[in-house]
This record gives structure tokens, sequence and C-alpha cells, in this order.
């Protein structure tokens, strides 16, 4: 009997996703979404003792797995997980898709199950699991998104590659142990490791694919796709590279670059993605902190993240849903006929943007605190200007541009109650996670570290609403005098266009420079092989020179010839 | 019985065909009589030598004294590890070409010579074993020369089917007496040198003379030369394509599985037991001349047979380009190479001897030569064409063949001695000879089958060979497949004995 608990559960999940591919009947598949992330919370609520768990070892090629590891870390992470894979499927109720069924289960057991692998070859196969099994949701966007979906898939398979070879050279290095552990920058293949992880938590010039390809996915293959894969990335950022200096500028510069991006951008599922690209600077940057007080920021901000950015995209989604479009220019007023979902979105943006008793201000917090307490002037300062433009864009201008700004005629439906419930579920999370007397507490035990940070404080409490106000004066003043950008139909050019545009180009320019080439190639080839051939043919063929049937004499010369050779030989070998 | 054959064993093999050769020449010229009582004859020697091989394997080496005399002065028996197998492999190829000559023979030798004819095979089976199992030297040239005239004979006996046989059993007849003449010079340099004819004794004499004299040396490139030309060594093989495409199917067969082989026999022999690869000379000679000739043996042969329009050509260039390999894993001089070597000459034995056997067949039924006439014989003959397929599978290398064991083995002995270029020889002439062969398959295979085998409603009609033939040809198809598949433990053994017998030091 195999030992349960030896199994990662993630693997349960991703079982439920194999099954689901293979079931017919639509209700069952929704029972089997919502049932795996809760068995395999329970199974790891199970496994865990509240110390270091190992299981799931077994030896393959000379190498040792440890296929699950559940500790102080991972554990956040693995629940995390579990319960943003509760709320999509939730989410996904309505949608009768076994495509988007079987591949959310399959992702969300990867990522679930890569967070809790304990070595790197593990971590690795599902690190492209994830790739592999989320592409299929970009796909389900429709036509237009399959592009999108092959530059993910290349680009996150791509991370995938690296992330093997550096572990690799890593676990080389280390006379063949690939534990998965703290790698540090000095050790040989971490680059590598650092730029597959970069890659999929969107370091600053690696993140295109992010803005590419979500905004492009089906409604709920975006709330899906944005729960899983770049949380994953920041767990193998938190255990292998913790107090790493440069990720501190990394992630100053994640925080600060998709501002400008998402304040001009029209699509609000990419303002969206750009806003997450910034939250996950913040966690970045945490990490490169990587004190005691920032890594239990990171972790908060991470379970929380996963909240109220899920909550945010789902309530775009239930506009998207109900309007069938998520461009700012043709939308607007919808607070009359979406009245829930404007409260619930409200509550989200207020979530990101960090008011006080709503989610991210207990957590944000303490990464700025962090880098106050190691005296890193430059990078705070760069983070609270962050904080601002995240209240912009994310706190202001989506909502504002959904719910109210001018009135775009739509009269629409509420979002169904399936989407409802799973909105509200998130908006209750985001309140009792920063509930002052009780609640933030709760979020604080999951924490690695014991922590006595305190963030209902006066000073706090004032000074980030100085800074919210502030900003809603400025969006407003901006607006009054029509200076803010107005929503215009238009795609903005990132640093993808490094591969959109140049990169196609010289592809389709070698494309024909190696058609020229290789027609001229081909003759020559032809000619040549034709010439050789030919003359094997003349010398071999039966009516070949060599092949002749010798005669008798000619026979007897070429024997004296190998006599005489033989003779020589033995003659000036001899003595 | 059992233990006077496994004392007189060696003996009685050879006898037995040559005297009732005698008494098959003379037989009256009934249906199948003479066929029957040779067929017999070879069932008996093949049980002789089988029991022979068990006995030499619990004995180590058996040295019979012919006539009760001494050796170095009595002429001597002697079987040990290398010539033991070999013996074995001679009748059995003799018995399989003979239950196949039944009806093969029947179709290309008229009646009234048929006795002479089998009594020829005979005396070619007593010759072939005579110079693998004798222990003196001018007692080898006296069966090499039993043998080859009457292998002549039997070429010729190709007449009555293709007239060119006549021109091919001459010009073999002048080149196997020039490189017999050459062996027997070689002999008679080397009695001069040693006073003895023993070859056991000579490889005393030599040893304590530390190689001999130039008399010695030139003995030694006469043999290498005459032996050279028996083996089909390139450029000496000239003889070969016309005996082997112009003779009788069954003589083909049992020539090409079993007349170059025993030669090359001899040339181990001589090579390393009675001289020796300590000496300079022997080394320098294996390692330039004979490998060089090997080489070039593989690519010249393989590209030939490549070009060849008549199947039994392909195959007859083919041979030489195997001779080749062969001649590589003695010139590598090590125990891996010289076991490679050894390995691939029963192998091949097996193979080429069942590729002449199908095509044999396919003349049989429907007088086949040229590989463009092969279309649709998967369809009409299937039996055959899948045993024929089998082996060339086995020929080219192909993994789980016979082929594929020996020359893996040979290419990790040119590998360990660093010579990888060898290596690449062994991959391009085992590639060209996949083209060669799969030429033959993709028309057996591919191209339909020619209109009058086709009845009226379009069904193909099956004209497959005689069970009689089929028997041999599977059975060697079969063996193939089980050298490919369980040979490393039977046949490795067998060839790594040989090679340590033949360099008991362990290589240079």
């Amino acid at each position: 009997m195999i030992d349960l608990y030896q199994i990662n559960p993630g693997l349960w999940v991703i079982l439920a996703g194999l099954v689901c591919a293979l079931m017919p009947a639509n209700s069952l598949r929704k029972v089997l979404a919502i049932a795996a992330p809760v068995f395999a919370a329970v199974m790891i609520f199970n496994i865990y003792d509240n110390t270091e768990v190992l299981a799931g070892q077994f030896e393959i090629g000379g190498v040792t797995l440890t296929t699950l590891r559940i500790d102080n870390l991972s554990v956040v992470w693995g629940y995390l997980f579990c319960l943003a894979g509760l709320i999509n499927a939730i989410y996904a109720l309505h949608e009768k898709s076994w495509i988007t069924d079987s591949s959310a289960l399959v992702y969300t057991g990867a990522a679930i199950a890569g967070v809790l692998a304990g070595d790197m070859l593990t971590l690795f196969l599902f690190w492209e699991l994830t790739a592999i099994s989320s592409v299929f949701l970009v796909w389900q966007g429709g036509q237009h998104a399959y592009a999108a979906g092959v530059r993910y898939l290349v680009i996150q398979v791509l991370s995938g590659v690296l992330l093997l070879a550096g572990a690799v050279i890593y676990a080389g290095s280390k006379g063949g142990d690939f534990t998965f552990g703290y790698i540090g920058l000095d050790a040989p293949g971490a680059w590598l490791l650092l730029i597959a992880m970069g890659i999929k938590a969107g370091f600053p010039m690696l993140h295109m694919w992010m803005q590419d390809a979500y905004p492009k996915a089906s409604i709920t293959g975006t709330v899906i796709l944005a729960s899983f894969t770049t949380k994953f990335a920041i767990y193998a950022l938190a255990r292998a590279f913790p107090g790493t200096d440069l990720l501190i500028w990394i992630g100053c510069a994640m925080t600060m670059f998709p501002v400008f991006f998402a304040v001009i951008e029209n699509d609000l599922r990419r303002v969206l993605s750009f806003s997450l690209n910034n939250q996950l600077g913040f966690m970045v940057a945490g990490i490169g902190i990587g004190t005691t007080m920032a890594m239990n920021g990171v972790v908060g901000q991470v379970f929380v993240h996963v909240i109220f950015k899920g909550l945010l995209f789902m309530s775009i989604g239930a506009v998207m849903y109900r309007t069938g479009t998520a461009k700012a220019s043709e939308l607007g007023g919808l607070f009359r006929s979406m009245p829930y979902t404007t409260v619930l979105c409200l509550i989200g943006a207020g979530s990101i943007a960090a008011f006080p008793m709503l989610a991210a201000f207990v957590t944000k917090s303490m990464i700025l605190t962090a880098a106050l307490e190691e005296h890193l002037w430059i990078p705070f300062a760069m983070m609270l200007f962050a904080s601002a433009g995240v209240m912009e864009h994310s706190g202001i201008k989506v909502p504002h541009f959904t719910f109210f700004a001018h009135d775009s005629g739509r009269r629409v439906k509420e979002a169904p109650w399936n989407m409802l419930v799973a909105m509200s579920l998130a908006a209750v999370l985001c309140i009792v996670l920063a509930w002052p007397w009780g609640g933030y507490q709760l979020l604080y035990s999951i924490m690695p570290y014991e922590t006595d940070y305190s963030p209902y404080t006066w000073d706090h409490v004032v000074f980030q609403l100085q800074l919210l106000f502030a900003a809603i004066f400025a969006f407003t003043l901006l607006k009054r005098y029509k200076f803010y950008p107005a929503e215009r139909r238009a795609e903005i050019v990132d640093a993808d266009i490094l591969y959109r545009r140049v990169g196609k180009s010289i592809a389709i320019w070698g494309d024909a420079v190696w058609t020229r080439l290789s027609v001229r190639m081909k003759s020559l080839r032809a000619k040549t092989a034709g010439h050789i051939g030919r003359r094997l043919y003349h010398a071999f063929s039966p009516a070949g020179a060599l092949s002749h049937a010798a005669p008798s004499g000619l026979s007897s010369v070429l024997i004296a010839a190998v006599l005489i050779l033989v003779l020589i030989f033995a003659y000036v070998a001899g003595t | 019985m059992m233990s006077w054959l496994s004392t007189h064993g060696a003996a009685f093999a050879i006898v037995l065909p040559l005297l009732m050769a005698a008494v098959v020449a003379l037989l009256p010229s009934v249906r199948r009589l003479a066929w029957a009582v040779a067929t017999l004859v070879a069932i008996a020697v093949c049980a002789t030598a089988f029991i022979v091989l068990q006995t030499q394997i619990d004995a180590g080496v058996i040295v019979y004294e012919m006539g009760g005399w001494a050796p170095p002065h009595g002429i001597s028996l002697r079987l040990d590890a290398v010539n033991a197998p070999i013996l074995l492999l001679i009748a059995a190829m003799g018995v399989l070409s003979l239950v196949y000559a039944e009806p093969a023979t029947h179709a290309e030798v008229e009646l009234k010579k048929r006795g002479p004819f089998y009594a020829a095979m005979l005396l070619c089976i007593a010759g072939l074993m005579g110079m693998v199992v004798t222990g003196d030297a001018f007692n080898v040239f006296v069966f090499l020369e039993v043998s080859s005239i009457s292998g002549y004979t039997l070429v010729a006996m190709g007449a009555n089917r293709d007239r060119r046989a006549l021109t091919a059993a001459f010009n073999y007849l002048i080149l196997g007496s020039i490189g017999a003449t050459f062996f027997v010079i070689g002999v008679g340099f080397l009695y001069a040198e040693t006073g003895t004819l023993n070859m056991e004794d000579m490889r005393a004499i030599l040893a304590n003379l530390d190689g001999g004299s130039r008399v010695a040396q030139v003995a030694f490139g006469f043999i290498v030369v005459g032996l050279g030309l028996k083996l089909a060594m390139f450029p000496l093989h000239t003889w070969l394509p016309g005996a082997y495409a112009y003779s009788p199917t069954m003589v083909t067969a049992f020539l090409a599985s079993t007349a170059t082989k025993a030669a090359l026999y001899l040339l181990y022999r001589f090579c390393f037991t009675v001289f020796d690869p300590s000496f300079e000379y022997v080394a320098v000679v294996l390692t330039y001349v004979v490998t060089g000739l090997a080489v070039t043996g593989m690519i010249f042969a393989s590209l030939q047979a490549f070009f060849q329009t008549d199947a039994r050509r392909t195959l007859a260039f083919s041979s030489v380009a195997q001779v080749g390999y062969m001649l590589l894993g003695i010139g590598i001089l090590s125990v891996a190479g010289l076991a490679g070597s050894y390995l691939h000459l029963i192998n091949h034995a097996v193979v080429k001897g069942g590729l002449f056997l199908a095509l044999g067949a396919m003349w049989y039924q429907f007088g086949i030569t040229r590989i463009s006439d092969m279309a649709g014989l998967s369809k009409t003959m299937p039996i055959t064409t899948a045993a024929f397929t089998v082996l060339a599978f086995s020929l080219i290398g192909v993994p789980f063949t016979a082929g594929f064991v020996s020359k893996v083995a040979l290419a990790e002995a040119a590998a360990e001695k660093g010579w990888w270029w060898a290596v690449a020889v062994i991959m391009v002439t085992s590639i060209i000879a996949l083209f060669y062969m799969g030429r033959m398959m993709m028309v057996a295979y591919f191209s339909p089958p020619p209109a009058e085998c086709l009845r009226e409603d379009g069904k193909v009609l099956r004209r497959e060979a005689p069970i009689l033939m089929l028997i041999p040809l599977v059975g060697l198809a079969m063996m193939s497949i089980l050298i490919g598949l369980r040979g490393n433990v039977i046949l490795t053994d067998i060839s790594e004995n040989a090679a340590r017998v033949l360099i008991p030091g362990g290589g240079l």
C-alpha cells in the first residue's frame, strides 16, 4: 500500500485534471474542479506538522529526488494555490469547456506540486508543466490569441530549459546533489537559474510575455493564469536568492516602469497585467532585502496579492463577460447595471492600493519598513512612488473608467451568481486578512518568521492616507485640466517590439536570403553529387573500368604486385 | 562408437568423404541415388565434426597421429579452439547445401553428370576439412589442392545454366593454382629455414631463431599472398565474382560460406601460430599491407556491389568487402580484434550462405539473376523473401541480427586501438551495404509482380520454393537471428577462446 502522505498533494490535482480531460459530463468536471484543490489543501494540512517534512524520496539514475517538501515557506504557497484554485473554479462554474477545466486543474496542480518540490529536477518538471498546461488557457482566448500563446509557450519553455541547465551545473558543482535550497549568486549556474526565474517572475525586459498573453486569454483563463505562474517564480526566488542585493534594484525597477505603461494603456486587462508586474516588483525587492521582516512581508504580500489581483481580474472579467470588451474607451457608467460588481471591484482596488482596513495595507508596509530599517533610501523612495502609481492606475483608473466616467450607455445584466460568489469570497478575504482585531494576526501567523509588527499605528495610517489622497487629488486635478491621457484605442508596444517587430523582420529577411542561397546551393550540390555519382558509376558499374571480368593475365600481374609489396615491407621491417 | 569417434573422429571426418566420393562417382545414374548417398555422408561427417568439437572443448587440444607416426616425422591432425568450430561450420554448411541441392541441382546439372558432381562436392568438403584440421604444412597444401580442384569442377558445372561458368572456372583455376603454388613455395622456403613441415615444430624453431632469416621473411610473403588469393583479399579477388555468379546455386552458397573461410583460418594459423606478430616483419605486413588492403577492399568492393545489376554479383562483391572486415580484425593485432574477425567469419558464413541460397531459390522458381527482375517477390515467394530480408538485415548489421554483433565487436576493437578511421570505414561500408541490400528489398517489396504471376482476378499467384530449399534457408535465417539475440553468450566465448589460442600473450 502506498502511503498517501508520501505523495505530493499537487499530483492529486493534476490527476483530477487528467480525469477531466476524459470526462464528458460538465457537472462532474465542475465537482472535480472544486473538490481537487480542497482535497489537496486537506492533504497538505495532514502532512505538515510545523516542521520541515521531506517525503516521496526515490532514486532514479543515481539522483535522489525529493518530490515532496513542506516547510514554513512552501506551505504558505501550497495553501494559497489551493485557495486560488478553489476561487478560480467557482468563478469558472458557468463555462462549459473541458479544455479550460482540465488545463486549469493540471496547471493548478503543477503549480502546487512545483512549490512543494524538494529538488530541482522535480521543480523543473512542474515548471515546464505549468507552461505547457497553461498555454491552452491562452489559446482559449480565440483566434487572435494563437500567436501570443505560441510566444508565451516559447518563452516559458525557454525559462524551463535555462532552469534545467542551471540546475545541472549547480548540482554538478555540489557532487550531484539536486536539493533545492539557498543558492546565491556566487554558485555555479546561479545566473542561469536567476534568469530562468526572472523570466517567469517578469523581470524588466523579460516581462513582455505577461502583458502579451494575459490580456488575450479567455475571461476565466486570464484569472487563472494571473494566479500561479508568476507567484511560483516568486517562491523559487524566495527559496534560492533571499538577500541578493541585485534583486532590490531589479524589484524597484519592476515596481516603477509598469506605472507609465499602465497609465496610458487602454485595454484594462492589460492595465492589470502591468499592475501585476508592478506588484511582483515589491515582492522581488522584498526578497532582495532578505531580512526576516522583508521575507514576512513578501510572503504576506504574495498571499493577499493573489486574492486581490484575482478579484480585480475577476471583476473586469465579469464586465467583459457581460459587455464583450475590456477597453476603457468602450466602457463607463456600469455602476448602474452592475452594482455588486462595482462594490467588489472597489474593494479589490482599495486592497491593491493599500487602503487601511484592506489587504495590502498590512503587508506592503512590511516591505517598505524593512527597506527603511536597512537604510535603503533610494529603493524606499522608488517603491513609494510606485505605491502612488498603483493607486493611480489600479486603484482609480480601473474602477473609474469601467464603472463611472462618462456613461457608455451600456445597460447589461449583473454578473452571473457564481462570479459574484467567487469575487465575494475574495473580497471578504481582503477585508478579513486586514481586520485590525484578530484578522491580520491570522495572516501573520502563517508567515515563516515570528513577527511583532503592528500595521495599525497612527503614523502609518495617516501617512498611507496622505499618500493615497495625494494620488486621488493628482488624478482629479489632471482630469479636471484634461492632462490625464484620454482612453484611446491603441496597443502599446513595449520591449516586446524586440522580438515582435525587429526579430520578426530579421527572421523574414533571413528566410528570404536562405531561400536564395539554398537554390544556388542546391544546384551546386546536385552538380557535385551528379558528378561524383557519374564518376563512381563509370568506375564500378558492370560496364565500368573496375568491374570488367579481369583476365587471368592482368590478375597475375596484380598478384605479383602484391607479392612485391609484401616482400618490400617484410624486407624493410626485417633485419 | 562414440568413444571411437571421439578418438578417431578427426581422421574419419576426412577419410569418409574422400572414400565415398569415389563410390558416389561410380554410382549408376539413378534419379536421386547419388544425392542421397552424398547427403548421408555429409550428415555423418557433420555428426562426427560435432563430436570432435565436443571432445576438443573437453580436452583443449587434440593431436591425432596419422598411422601412429609421431610428429614431427609423421603427419598429425591437430585440433584446438581455433579450428574445431570451423570444422563444424564447414560440415554443417555442407549438409545444408546438399539438402538444398536436390531440387536445385536437378534443374542445373544433367542426370549423368550428377554422380561426379556430388563426388566433387564430397571431395571439396573433405579437402576443406583437411586444410583445417591438419597440423602439417605440406599436408595443408595437399588438401588445399584437393578442395580447389574439386571447387573448379563444381564451378564449371554451372555451364549448363550459363556458359560463362566455363571462363569463370578457368579463371578461378589459373588464379587458384597461382595461389596454391605461392603457398607451396612459401612452405618450401620455410622447410629450408626450419627443416620441418610440422607447424608446431616450425613455430618452436622460428621462435628460437627469433623470426629467422630473410628466407623466413620471403616464405611469409609468399604464404600471405598465396592465402590472400584463396580468401579473396582485395585486389586478389578477381576470380571470385565470376565464380560465385555462374556456378550452380548450391555451389555458390557452399563456397561462399566455407572456401574463403578455410583459407582465412589458414591465414590466422600461419600469421599467429607458425609465424608470430612479435616478429617485426609479420607485424609490419599485417598492420600496413593487410590492413591497408582490407580497408581499401571494404570501400571498393562495397561500391562495386552497389553498382551491380546482377544480384549474385552484388553479393559476391559484398563478400569481398566482408573479407575486408575480417582482415581488418587481423590487422588490429589484438585479442579483441581477432575475436571480432573470427566472429565475423562465422556470422558471414551463415549470412552469405543463406543469402545465396535465397537467390538460388529465386532463380529456381523464376530464373531471376538480375536485381530488376526481383519485382514483387514478397508476394510471389513470401517465405523466401522474408528469410532473405532477415539475412540482408544481418549483412547490413541491423541490431538483433548476427552481423550487428560482429560488426560492433570489430568496431570496439578498432576503437580500443584508437583506430577511429577504421570505425568510420566500418560505418560507411555498412551504410553502403544498407543501400545495395536495400535496393533489392525495395524491388522485392514495392514493385508489382510481373504480369504472368497475376491470376485472372488480379490476385498474385504464389510460387514458393520447394520445401527442401526452404528448410536450409529458413534455418540459416533463424540462426542469424539467434546469434543476434543470444550469440553474445555462445559465440563470443568461442571467438574469444580462439583469439586467445592465437595470441596467447594477450596481444601486443
